[in-house]
């Protein structure tokens, strides 16, 4: 499992290499974000929330069954908007407010 | 490399939740004097670290209305088929409530019932909207201006003099500094193992793990290196979780009341038992029986369940949703929600854990270890099984307090300089060859995989279906200890490199100790986790804690008497 950074969409704010647990990320030569070690990432989603561009999307591996779906998170004050990218590029929302976060 | 030195009254290493909210009581406490200097360590950042880095959607250790303390330590024993520290556990569980009062004070939103109160699942669950449990706990820390937080430092080898701890050496991990950090008392906060075991998807998604890959048992191998006292290692922790993701089933188990079914749709869950282990017991054996694949199904449910259950995942596993979400689309734009929610299941391989299982330190009533000063917090600590949040953090609570009275009672003395100043020039020119090495043959990478191959082969993982025997053991051991003298040969290019050498011989060290205690119990106590061929039945003369202390390079068991729950223990040495 791993992520995909958009570069164009990044800003080189580095935040997402300053809290990744592993260390897997850093800023490359242009000052974009880059993942140097995908195969290591625990797709924790801590950079995919910590990025305020949007810039980086999770997605699931083959060997696990992933289909190229892509996730990313937008938040909004306590509500977060998780979007699923789905292969056709049709998007996918479910939100999560503290209203309805804990049914389960 | 340059060198730095850090003088702290209290030195915690690891900044997951135990360390971290170590941290805040310590900064907290009313002590005699000026506030203590207070240095939390952590490897990576303290705000995504540790097993919570993508969060947690419940609190899975709580006493709900009407319940007692007492009533956790029985079900904890019963789950872990006795082999529990009773006064570690009642001590633990007798805090928990009073540490979800103190993440909600943080701000984390737990979840109301219609009449104001907590809401439950079950009588001993809390529920959460936990997704920023770390960063809310990381700001807690960081209003605390007594506190000073060292994060990518790398901590590697404990100080110690006459068996009494007197701080610990590290190395950044983006920077090449040499942190000296010295304290008269230090608490280990660093958790569990993950990663000595082939994973369920080796390869590219070999991270793919239900325990943080980057929890690699630091703490654990240098208090055995360090000669400490170890505690039912030999009892690994499996868990059962979705295929795929690897998130955990619990909420749909607990909450969804799914089912465990096989491919004939026959529920098997009760024909094996409903423990922890007997869960993955059951469905390893359905396997072997040819009626696999095995589910977890909820029964049929409107679609409001479905995106329900999806948003709980989010709060912890975000990776399961995007998997659900994935399966209903299957290629169309369109997503169409099962009729009746679920995943399908599998065991993992086995990891070293004191916060599901009883693995770890062996510590007195007040958590100090058998090191003189050095206490032990979380799931690095043993004999405290099911612990989860709240108890990891209860435990630093208990910690904390000790570990301060340690220090006033304990200062370190100033004679002592140059004795650790020796140790430190050690350290510095280990890690220096690595980094020195023009060239090497294998890289830490290889004999990681290698480790994982012999371990699972021969020590009981996945493939060997958690089965091992006498021989198999042996040669696992002959194997980690060529691993181990390969990795002397290692070579690192940068900091990172240089921890990810660290963290192999970690490993490396801590399943030389693991394989000692799994030779050691000549019985099957928890068929889930692990079976021991020659001896495949539980035995009453086996209700008994397997301990390990490392002396001149041998792993030496010795086996101690249960401790009930109204029992203080100290260590007489």
């Amino acid at each position: 499992m791993s992520i995909r950074i958009d570069a164009g969409a990044c800003t080189g704010c580095g935040r997402c290499a300053e809290i990744c647990p592993g260390a897997l990320l850093r800023l490359d030569e242009a000052g974009r974000a880059e993942c140097r070690y995908p195969g290591d990432c625990w797709s924790c989603a801590a950079c995919v929330k910590a990025c305020g561009r949007g810039a980086i999307a999770l997605y699931r591996a083959p060997e696990l069954g992933g289909l190229g779906a892509t996730l990313r998170v937008k938040k909004r004050g306590e509500a977060l908007a998780w979007e699923f990218t789905l292969p056709g590029g049709a998007v996918y929302v479910i939100n999560s407010q503290p209203g309805n976060a804990g049914e389960y | 490399m340059r060198i730095r030195h850090i003088d702290a009254d209290l030195l915690i290493i690891g900044g997951g939740a135990a360390g971290c909210y170590a941290a805040i009581r310590a900064a907290r406490a009313a002590v005699p004097g000026p506030a203590p200097r207070i240095a939390l360590v952590e490897k990576a950042h303290i705000e995504r670290s540790g097993c919570l880095a993508a969060g947690v959607n419940a609190i899975n250790a709580y006493i709900g209305e009407g319940r007692r303390p007492e009533d956790y330590v029985d079900y904890a024993s019963r789950d872990a088929a006795g082999i529990v520290r009773g006064d570690l556990l009642l001590s633990m569980a007798r805090r928990l409530n009073g540490t979800v009062r103190a993440l909600e004070e943080m701000g984390l939103l737990v979840l109301k019932d219609g009449a104001g109160g907590y809401a439950a699942r079950g009588w001993r669950n809390v529920r959460i909207r936990g997704e920023n449990i770390k960063p809310l706990l990381a700001a807690a820390v960081s209003a605390e201006s007594s506190v000073a937080v060292f994060n990518r430092v790398n901590v590697t080898a404990y100080l110690t003099e006459d068996n009494r701890i007197r701080g610990a050496v590290g190395f950044g991990v983006t920077e090449a500094v040499c942190y000296v950090f010295s304290a008269p008392a230090v608490i280990c906060a660093t958790g569990g193992a993950a990663g000595l075991y082939r994973p369920n998807s080796p390869g590219f998604a070999g991270h793919a793990l239900w325990y943080s890959p980057f929890n690699t048992g630091a703490g654990l191998a240098m208090g055995i290196l360090a000669g400490a006292e170890m505690t039912t290692l030999e009892m690994r922790f499996v868990a059962l979780r979705c295929k795929g993701s690897i998130a955990p089933t619990g909420t749909l188990a607990q909450d969804a009341g799914a089912e465990q079914l096989n491919r004939l749709g026959e529920a098997y869950g009760e024909r094996y038992g409903l423990s922890t282990a007997e869960r993955v017991y059951g469905t390893r054996r359905e396997n072997a029986a040819g009626r696999g694949p095995c589910f977890l199904r909820a029964a049929r449910a409107g679609s409001g369940q479905w995106e329900a259950l999806c948003r709980s995942y989010l709060n912890m596993s975000p990776v399961q949703t995007l998997q659900w979400v994935e399966e209903a689309s299957a290629f169309s734009g369109n997503v169409t929600p099962p009729p009746a929610p679920g995943a399908e299941i599998e065991g993992t391989e086995p990891y070293v854990n004191g916060g599901h299982c009883a693995g770890g330190y062996w510590v007195d009533s007040d958590r100090q270890t058998t090191l003189n000063g050095l206490f032990a917090a979380g799931d690095v600590a043993g004999g405290c099984p099911q612990k989860y949040v709240s108890g990891a953090m209860a435990e630093a609570e208990i910690a904390v307090f000790a570990a301060l009275d340690y220090a006033r009672r304990c200062p370190l003395s100033p004679a002592s300089v140059k004795a650790r100043d020796s140790s430190v020039r050690e350290a510095l020119a280990e890690a220096e060859r690595f980094l020195r090495r023009p060239a090497a043959l294998f890289t830490a990478d290889q004999l990681e995989e290698a480790m994982q191959q012999s371990m699972d082969s021969y020590a009981g993982g996945i493939g060997a279906q958690y089965r091992y025997n006498g021989a198999q053991l042996a040669r696992a051991g002959d194997r980690i200890g060529q691993l181990l003298r390969l990795s002397e040969a290692l070579r690192a290019t940068d900091m990172r490199e240089l921890m990810r050498i660290y963290e192999l011989r970690e490993r490396l060290i801590l399943c030389r100790s693991l394989l000692a205690h799994l030779e050691a119990r000549r019985e099957s106590r928890w068929p889930g986790f692990g079976e021991y061929a020659e001896y495949p039945e539980a035995e009453d003369r086996w209700l008994l804690y397997v301990n390990s202390r490392l002396r001149a390079g041998e792993v030496r068991i010795l086996f101690r008497d249960l401790v009930g729950k109204d029992e203080r223990y100290e260590h007489t040495h």
